[in-house]
């Protein structure tokens, strides 16, 4: 068995582009649901417009980049106020619901015929990412430090998402060390305390969903920065439940958590990836690299349900 | 305190330094309350006095009124939940509601409060109109309400809880949340009020604490020392002694009427009479959704139609068959 193959793809893969991509949506979806307690298992939806808002006006309508990604974070702001307008007023579940469905609706409106003349449908969109590309400081080539080796255009993203995700947490960091932060803190307490105290709980609930929904929409920006060519069905509702590994891997409600989250995620989930393929050559291990990963949240759950980072004794005050 | 905390000796001294610091406490409060006794005599007569040419009787007119409520009604299907025809509520004084499980009282501190939505009526806080107005607005114009079932905000510590109830904090705001520098200073000031309460409520060797740590009792201190950090000018208790054990009650009822005597009006739900009759000025007793009587705490003892609502439907009731 090739374990230095295994390990050094797993290696790569842990800080990779795609490892900083999920982080910085986690980030987003930790403000929802660690800070201010929203149920949102609609993550990928913002992700989704964030890719689609991007490449439909860099390929379809010929803007650049920039106004692509104005594109981006607009649409994520008019998805978060569609799901959140409705729903934030009534009880969890609701945007639950509503998110879950927002995702599905997406995907498959995305792929329809219908719009095929301004998002390709399922033949997919692209590229997107020439003027990013263009804009790519690193010479061309492969690059290699020990078990670590990308290329030019990878270390350009990771470079760049890396970036968003320390300045994402900066940003969680300065808004939760404030009262904008308490207040999103006894929201996720008890709502009615909150407003029982005179806290607009429902303008905080919005602005959460926003500031994460935009969160979410970059990364979808820096998804397709990262593949070029992306289908609608890259967003399926998986994404989000990985985004929910992540989050509570790394320990809800903590700054670095979905970093922390999103590094071993993507080294758990590259490493069985390549040792599953090597186990046995041929056959499909997708699901049981999937089922894998199920097993071990079960485990963490039951282990460690505060995640890496966080508190389990400030778990357990969660019982009321 | 805090040192200690931080730095735990043998648990058997600590224990006794615990314990010596609890008798401390208590003949503190002692002092507290015998001083405070005259005051509080001075405060209760004066609220008295303002209610003493008050008629004992449904819907009589108050001299002051800081709440006023008219026609309020809230149905749930079939049932009237809350029919109030007429309710003024004195300012200043210490006003309790009373009435069987089911009367109404709750549902109209609900409605009143913005909870909910009342079916129809309309009610007037500070001589300002409420009706449609949502929670936290009612919340920020000064009548705050605590909760039946207490709302600790159990992952935050008590001076978090505390400092979460100032109102018009800079700070709250998105962009100017980001600039320490300019809500600092506004945050320093909330702390030292919180700190002060917390004092006062004899919770200040839990402020690092969580809330979730806390005994019922301290919990139920802690959102009454919450709410007063909204400056509120009506003070709104669901039951603030529901749960709490009897050497706690006391503290809680000389809270409570410290608090009337620092200004605030308070409107408590309560049902145990031994409390209500010794600390309220005024009761209003509720049945079926309707104030059937109201009056001072003398009246209330002699009226027929409170007697009828506690007793009635039991006497009416067929008699056991003995076992």
């Amino acid at each position: 068995m090739d374990w230095v193959g295994i390990f050094s793809s797993a290696l790569s893969d842990m800080i990779g582009p795609f490892a900083a991509i999920y982080a910085l949506a986690a980030v987003g979806l930790n403000l929802h649901f660690g800070y201010t307690g929203l149920l949102n298992f609609g993550q990928v939806a913002f992700m989704l417009v964030g890719a689609y808002g991007v490449g439909v006006a860099v390929v379809t309508f010929s803007l650049s980049l920039w106004w692509g990604i104005l594109v981006a974070i607009l649409a994520s702001v008019v998805v978060a106020l569609i799901l959140g307008i409705p729903t934030l007023r009534l009880r969890g579940d609701y945007l639950a619901i509503a998110t879950i469905a927002a995702g599905e609706v997406l995907r498959l409106f995305f792929n329809s015929t219908y719009t095929e003349p301004v998002t390709n449908g399922a033949f997919g969109l692209g590229p997107t990412n020439n003027e990013f590309n263009a804009l790519n400081p690193i010479p061309n080539g492969t690059y290699q430090l020990g078990p670590f080796q990308y290329t030019s255009s990878a270390l350009w993203v990771m470079l760049v998402t890396w970036s968003l995700v320390a300045l994402a947490c900066v940003l969680v960091f300065l808004l939760m060390r404030s009262p904008w932060g308490r207040v999103l803190r006894s929201v996720r307490e008890d709502e009615l305390a909150a407003r029982s105290l005179g806290k607009s709980v429902y303008g905080y609930k919005l602005q959460s969903l926003v500031l994460g929904g935009v969160l979410g929409g970059l990364a979808g920006v820096m998804y397709t920065m990262d593949i070029s060519t992306q289908f609608p069905n890259n967003f399926d509702p998986k994404v989000t439940f990985y985004l929910w590994v992540i989050m509570t891997l790394g320990g809800a409600g903590r700054i670095i958590g979905p970093v922390v989250g999103a590094v071993i995620f993507w080294f758990l989930f590259s490493f069985l990836g390549a040792f599953l393929g090597e186990l046995f050559p041929g056959a499909n291990t997708g699901a049981a690299r999937i089922a894998i990963v199920g097993l071990i949240l079960m485990l963490l759950m039951v282990f460690r349900p505060a995640g890496i980072l966080g508190d389990p004794e400030e778990m357990r005050l969660e019982v009321r | 305190m805090r040192s200690a905390d931080r730095n735990p000796g043998p648990r058997a001294g600590a224990t006794a330094a615990q314990s010596e610091s609890v008798d401390e406490s208590i003949a503190q409060e002692r002092e507290r309350v015998l001083h405070h006794e005259q005051e509080q005599d001075l405060a209760a007569s004066a609220a008295a006095q303002a209610l003493a040419s008050v008629a004992a009787e449904p819907g009589s007119s108050k001299p002051d009124p800081i709440l006023v409520a008219k026609k309020v009604s809230r149905r749930f299907g079939g049932l009237l939940a809350v029919d109030v025809e007429h309710l003024e509520v004195q300012r200043g004084t210490l006003t309790a509601l009373i009435g069987p499980n089911g009367a109404g009282k709750s549902t109209f501190f609900n409605v009143v409060s913005g909870f909910d939505k009342p079916t129809s009526g309309t009610w007037r806080f500070n001589g300002r109109e409420m009706a449609g107005l949502s929670a936290n607005r009612i919340a920020r114009l000064g009548m705050v309400r605590t909760f039946q079932l207490t709302k600790a905000l159990t992952r935050m510590t008590a001076l978090e809880n505390m400092m979460l109830g100032a109102t018009d904090q800079l700070g709250e705001h998105f962009l100017p949340s980001l600039i320490r520098p300019l809500w600092r200073a506004q945050d320093k000031q909330i702390e030292v009020r919180a700190d002060n309460l917390l004092e006062h409520f004899n919770l200040a060797h839990m402020r690092d604490q969580f809330a979730g740590t806390m005994s019922g009792g301290q919990r139920k201190l802690l959102e009454m020392a919450r709410a007063m950090m909204v400056q509120p000018d009506l003070l709104m208790l669901d039951e603030p002694m529901a749960g709490v054990n009897p050497a706690l009650t006391q503290s809680l009822l000389g809270h409570i009427q410290a608090l009337r005597d620092g200004g605030t009006t308070v409107i408590l739900v309560e049902h145990d009479m031994d409390v209500i009759m010794s600390i309220s000025d005024w009761i209003v007793c509720f049945a079926e959704g309707r104030v059937i009587a109201e009056g001072r705490p003398d009246d209330i003892r002699s009226n027929q139609a409170v007697v009828d609502a506690y007793l009635g439907s039991q006497r009416a009731l067929p008699r056991k068959q003995e076992e």
